[in-house]
C-alpha cells in the first residue's frame, strides 16, 4: 500500500518513531530499530560521561536513520533553545523534538515555556516537532506558530496508561494541518493502534519498547499495530450503535409453518 | 587532563569541574584534548552554543564556563 508519511519535507514509509531511553543495550537498540521497521529515532545530548558507553549515534548513523535529537529534562524555554542550538551542531539536523517540561512527577509539557521555545526555534530555522499537552488549543497554536508536527501526550512519560483522553486528540487532528504523532503513555500494542484509528498520522514509542519483557518481540508489535490502525483509520470504521443490525439478510428467512410434534 | 607545565595557565569549568589548561587553548584543543569527535559532540561556551565551524578560532578565556555534550540514548 502506498501511503507514504510526510514529515518535515521528508517522505517515509515507517509511522513508527521509535526512542532510545531506557534502553539496556546498543545491541539491543539496534535490534528494536529493526523489528519496529523505524526510520526516525531520537536521540539526547548529556554532559560526556566516560563511564557511559557511548557510541549510540555511530549506530543510528550505521542504521540510516533520520536522527531526531530531543531536548528532554529541560524545564525553560532558555534552556531548551541552547540545548537544540547544541543538538543541531552535534547531530548536522534542524530537527529538533521539542520537550519542556513543567513537573518533575508529571514531566506534563510547561504550555508557556514550551511555546517561547518553539517560538525562537521556529525563527532560528529549525523543525519543531513539538512535545505537548492533548489540549487542541495548545496544539493549534505550536501548529500556527510554524512547528513542524505536535507530539501530544496520551498520558504522562514512561507511564504506560495509554490514551487518557481519545477526544481531544480527535479535535487535535481535526484542528491541525501539521502531522499528529502521538507521544508518550503508550503501553502496549493496542494503544498505539488505537491512536492511528483516532487520526494520528504516527506514533512514537520509547519505554514501552525498551522496558518491555522482550523489547524486540514489543517493537515488532507495536510496528504491526500501527500499521493495523492505519488502515483501519483509512478503511473508515462503522458508526457505533446501541443496538443490533444484522449482518444476514433478514429477507428470505424459511417459514417452516407450526411444529407438529407439538400436537402429540 | 594534563596540568600544562609553566605558569601561564587559565582556569576553565568543563562541565562542573575546573581545569587547568595552557594559555592559547581554543575549544578545538579542548574537545582533542577529551579524546572527542566533531560528530556527536556540542560546546556550549558562557551559555551559548559555539558552532562546530568556530571551534578552532574560539579561544578559551580565564573563567569560562564549558558545557562538554555527547549524543546518548534518549526520548
Amino acid at each position: 500500500m502506498d501511503d507514504p508519511f510526510e514529515l518535515a519535507g521528508r517522505r517515509f514509509r515507517s509511522r513508527l518513531l521509535l526512542g532510545t531511553g531506557a534502553t539496556s543495550s546498543l545491541e539491543t537498540v539496534e535490534a528494536t530499530v529493526r523489528a519496529a521497521g523505524a526510520e526516525v529515532v531520537t536521540v539526547a545530548l548529556r554532559r560526556l560521561d566516560p563511564d557511559l558507553p557511548g557510541g549510540v549515534l555511530d549506530l543510528l548513523d550505521r542504521l540510516g536513520v533520520q536522527v531526531l535529537p530531543n531536548t528532554a529534562g529541560c524545564m525553560t524555554a532558555r534552556d531548551a533553545f541552547v540545548t537544540a542550538r547544541c543538538a543541531r551542531e552535534a547531530f548536522g539536523t534542524d530537527w529538533v523534538k521539542l520537550e519542556v517540561i513543567g513537573d518533575d512527577r508529571t514531566l506534563l509539557p510547561d504550555p508557556v515555556e514550551l511555546v517561547g521555545a518553539a517560538e525562537r526555534l521556529v525563527d532560528d530555522g529549525f523543525r519543531v516537532l513539538a512535545y505537548t499537552n492533548d489540549d487542541p488549543v495548545l496544539a493549534g497554536h505550536l501548529a500556527a506558530l510554524g512547528c513542524a508536527a505536535v507530539m501530544p501526550a496520551g498520558s504522562p512519560i514512561g507511564s504506560g496508561m495509554g490514551i487518557r483522553n481519545p477526544y481531544n486528540l480527535a479535535i487535535i487532528r481535526e484542528q491541525v494541518s501539521v502531522p499528529v504523532i502521538l507521544d508518550a503513555g503508550i503501553g502496549t500494542a493496542s494503544d498505539a493502534a488505537l491512536a492511528m484509528e483516532l487520526g494520528c498520522d504516527a506514533v512514537l514509542v520509547a519505554s514501552a519498547v525498551t522496558r518491555a519483557q522482550d523489547p524486540v518481540r514489543m517493537a515488532a508489535a507495536m510496528r504491526a499495530a500501527v500499521e493495523a490502525g492505519r488502515l483501519a483509520r483509512l478503511a473508515g470504521r462503522i458508526p457505533r450503535r446501541r443496538y443490533a443490525q444484522a449482518s444476514t439478510p433478514v429477507s428470505g428467512l424459511a417459514v417452516f409453518g407450526p411444529d407438529l410434534d407439538d400436537d402429540a | 587532563m594534563n596540568e600544562p607545565a609553566g605558569s601561564a595557565a587559565l582556569t576553565v569549568t568543563v562541565n562542573g569541574r575546573h581545569h587547568r589548561l595552557p594559555v592559547g587553548s581554543t575549544v578545538a584543543s579542548l574537545v582533542a584534548g577529551f579524546g572527542l569527535r566533531a560528530r556527536g559532540t556540542a560546546v556550549a561556551r558562557n551559555g551559548e552554543v559555539v558552532p562546530a565551524g568556530m571551534w578552532a578560532e574560539t579561544a578559551l578565556a580565564d573563567g569560562d564556563r564549558i558545557e562538554l555534550l555527547r549524543a546518548a540514548p534518549g526520548g
